[in-house]
């Protein structure tokens, strides 16, 4: 059974359809017991990150996530979720979860054309291999929605780097940790199957 | 890292909804229906579609329920973005249609009405939810109107005297993720989109512009991503009837050397 963190930051509900149209089971939760004991976690999330980060605190899911990931429980990141388990994020100057060392910073484009948020559909190439990317090919289409990005200081945290004007982390992880910029429950098979592969996941990075 | 992926243009497909079922309007007035909304939603989806909007044009909110439940069966079936417009007076309609399962939410003339409307959707959805679409007719220029263009309300019959390149840039800064630009004067000629009026406001803001109105040939969808810098092209009549299909447009496009999402 999945968990998916409620922290009252998004549509969780798009997630749950999702992991529903593949088979897998889950639940929306926002205890962090529940979060604790789950067997695995879906951490999503759309939004501002300090808000969504005094709701973490405020309700105890920030030590319920870290728990979760030291004892090795396989977690899914993404958008928000994602750019927050980094140490810290420029939005808001705040300060983050720190399950990995990085920092989540402000799309800085030059050319005026381009718009900030990165809305649609953008490639992504996979730098690194992981067991969630098997079948996920560079060159895949998947869907964001995002103004700021995850960049972690180790290049070995990065598995997945997405272009818009700038090369940016779209997908990171470590350990029993994975986490995409994107949005697999909007980004049709593709999404989809990364949710399939993450339902049977044994939370080892393969390397 | 050399990579160079690209940002692609999107082809967004509108299924007018009336009382739960599909029909397609045109020049506003005229409807027919044209089968379920979410059979139709599922072979876009299949057929590569990049996003889909539903448009409710149901004359009474009393029928709203309907369509909630069309919101919901569409959010089980497809995986992509997808948002509602028609009808959404409050922030409560806005999440409740969220929470069935739209993506994002088009606020039309009850923003027009109460532009504040377009900040509590930014603040209680999110701006990347919050869709400001803007049905606009072309006008003499004047003082009050001096770009040329208008806003007009309820489904393009009534003028406002309202500006549509002060009201884009406006809606941008009440917090609107993404603008619709629905050219009244185009739409349902099937004659091509209103390029000018595209480009004027996709220029004066700095969030994406989707084009809507007038989509009658594939060249339409390459002039208005290309002269009109839009970020994705609406079409509805050209794939509903079966003329052409998602993936067709999609080809023609990519053909044409504009960056589209071929695989999927």
């Amino acid at each position: 059974m999945i968990v998916i963190v409620d922290y009252n930051a998004g549509n969780l509900r798009s997630v749950k359809r999702a992991c529903d149209a593949v088979g897998v089971e889950s639940t929306i939760s926002p205890d962090p017991e529940t979060v604790v004991r789950a067997e695995r976690i879906v951490f999503p999330g759309v939004g501002a990150a300090p808000s969504a980060m005094e709701t973490l605190r405020r309700t105890g899911l920030d030590r319920a996530l870290r728990e979760a990931f030291d004892k090795g429980t396989p977690i899914l990141g993404i958008c928000l979720g994602t750019q927050i388990v980094l140490d810290a994020s420029e939005e808001g100057d705040q300060t983050c979860l720190g399950l990995i060392e990085g920092k989540t910073v402000r799309f800085d484009l030059q050319d005026p054309l381009l718009k900030i948020p990165h809305i649609g559909w953008n490639a992504v190439e996979i730098v690194r291999p992981h067991p969630l990317l098997e079948g996920t090919e560079s060159g895949d289409d998947f869907y964001f929605v995002h103004s700021y990005y995850p960049s972690p200081e180790s290049s070995s945290d990065v598995y997945a780097v997405t272009e818009y004007e700038t090369p940016f982390c779209s997908a990171l992880g470590r350990r029993n940790l994975f986490a995409t910029q994107f949005h697999p429950e909007k980004s049709g098979r593709f999404g989809l199957r990364i949710l399939e592969r993450f339902a049977r996941w044994d939370g080892s990075a393969g390397d | 890292m050399g990579f160079g992926s690209v940002l692609k243009k999107r082809l967004i497909a509108c299924l007018d909804v009336r009382d739960g079922k599909l029909a397609k309007s045109v020049k506003f007035v005229d409807t027919r229906d044209i089968g379920d909304p979410v059979e139709k939603a599922r072979q876009y989806y299949e057929d590569g579609l990049d996003e889909l909007v539903l448009y409710d044009i149901t004359a009474s909110s009393d029928n709203r329920s309907i369509l909630l439940d069309v919101v919901e069966r569409v959010a089980r079936e497809i995986f992509i973005p997808f948002s509602v417009g028609g009808g959404i007076r409050s922030v409560d309609d806005a999440t409740r249609l969220r929470m069935a399962g739209a993506e994002k939410v088009n606020v039309n003339t009850a923003a027009v009405k109460d532009p504040n409307l377009i900040a509590e959707c930014a603040r209680a959805i999110g701006n990347q939810s919050t869709i400001l679409s803007m049905d606009v007719r072309r006008v003499e220029a004047t003082e009050s109107i001096p770009s040329g263009y208008e806003i007009v309300i309820n489904g393009g019959r009534t003028p406002t005297g309202i500006d549509a390149l002060e009201w884009a840039k406006r809606g941008e800064e009440l917090g609107a993720g993404e603008l619709v630009v629905n050219s009244i004067d185009a739409d349902g000629t099937k004659e091509g989109y209103e390029l000018r009026l595209t480009r004027m406001l996709a220029d004066a803001v700095s969030i994406p512009v989707i084009a809507s109105g007038g989509a009658g040939k594939p060249e339409h969808l390459y002039d208005v991503l290309t002269e009109g810098r839009a970020d994705a092209a609406l079409v509805a009549s050209m794939v509903h009837f079966g003329e052409y299909t998602c993936r067709g447009l999609k080809e023609y496009l990519h053909n044409r050397g504009i960056e589209m999402r071929m695989r999927y």
